[in-house]
């Protein structure tokens, strides 16, 4: 195509199952409206790029700590309202099923599969002890300029 | 009327018609019309603003027993 595609971006703040489904359901959407699309995870946003299992690597006991502490990967992360302690997500996802609405691991799927790019924020993984073997494959590395590059020519700028 | 191709999307949710919607458009040729079939009730304004946007030109749409059906015209 000739013409410049129109671009979307989103910041992925959150660390919640049900605004992580928002911010990659108008992800999946902006790619079917051929927009390049961005979405740059910060701080607990990063959790849902966390792969399931725990990856051996060298951590200081702080970091160790909140590598404990804080939901490893899409699947595990709680709700924003009505978590109850883990049943929140558990009576959701059955609900969801009974719509057919697509988890947050299968809207992540769709998003790599319709070429979202999925960056990770290399401040913040400092910050929070988290290194690139513990994050899913096929992300990006960067920081506030690489975001801001995107997201000046982008006519849509989410902050979840 | 006639169409080239047939897209069903019944029982599925949003955003998964119109990403259906628009894998399968990609597979046909500009002029050609996509028949798309669904039962979500955001489709029919999801999918005017997506094709309009997107340069399709929406032929007509019905409802029945709450399938809603769609046929657009790739630009």
């Amino acid at each position: 195509m000739e013409n410049k595609k129109e671009k979307t971006t989103i910041i992925l703040f959150s660390g919640d199952y049900d605004k992580a489904m928002a911010a990659f359901i108008i992800a999946n959407g902006a790619a079917a409206y051929d927009h390049e699309v961005t979405i740059f995870a910060t701080f607990w946003g990063l959790n849902a790029f966390r792969k399931e299992q725990p990856i051996p690597v060298k951590k200081g006991w702080l970091e160790k700590m909140f590598g404990w502490m804080m939901p490893r990967g899409a699947e595990k992360l709680s709700l924003s309202k009505m978590n109850f302690m883990g049943m929140g997500p558990k009576m959701i996802k059955h609900v969801m099923k009974k719509h057919n609405a697509l988890t947050l691991p299968q809207l992540m799927e769709m998003a790599q599969e319709q070429g979202v790019k999925l960056v990770a924020c290399t401040m913040t993984m400092d910050l929070l002890g988290l290194q690139k073997e513990e994050l899913i494959d096929g992300l990006e590395y960067a920081g506030v300029a690489a975001y801001l590059g995107d997201a000046t020519d982008a006519k849509v700028n989410l902050f979840i | 009327m006639n169409s080239n191709k047939v897209l069903d999307a019944k029982g599925l949710a949003c955003p998964m018609p119109i990403v259906k919607t628009k894998k399968a458009i990609g597979e046909i040729e500009s002029g050609e019309v996509l028949e798309v079939h669904t039962t979500d009730k955001g489709a029919k304004n999801d999918l005017t603003a997506w094709a309009k946007s997107s340069g399709h030109e929406m032929l007509k749409d019905t409802e029945e027993n709450g399938v809603l059906k769609f046929w657009i015209k790739k630009g």
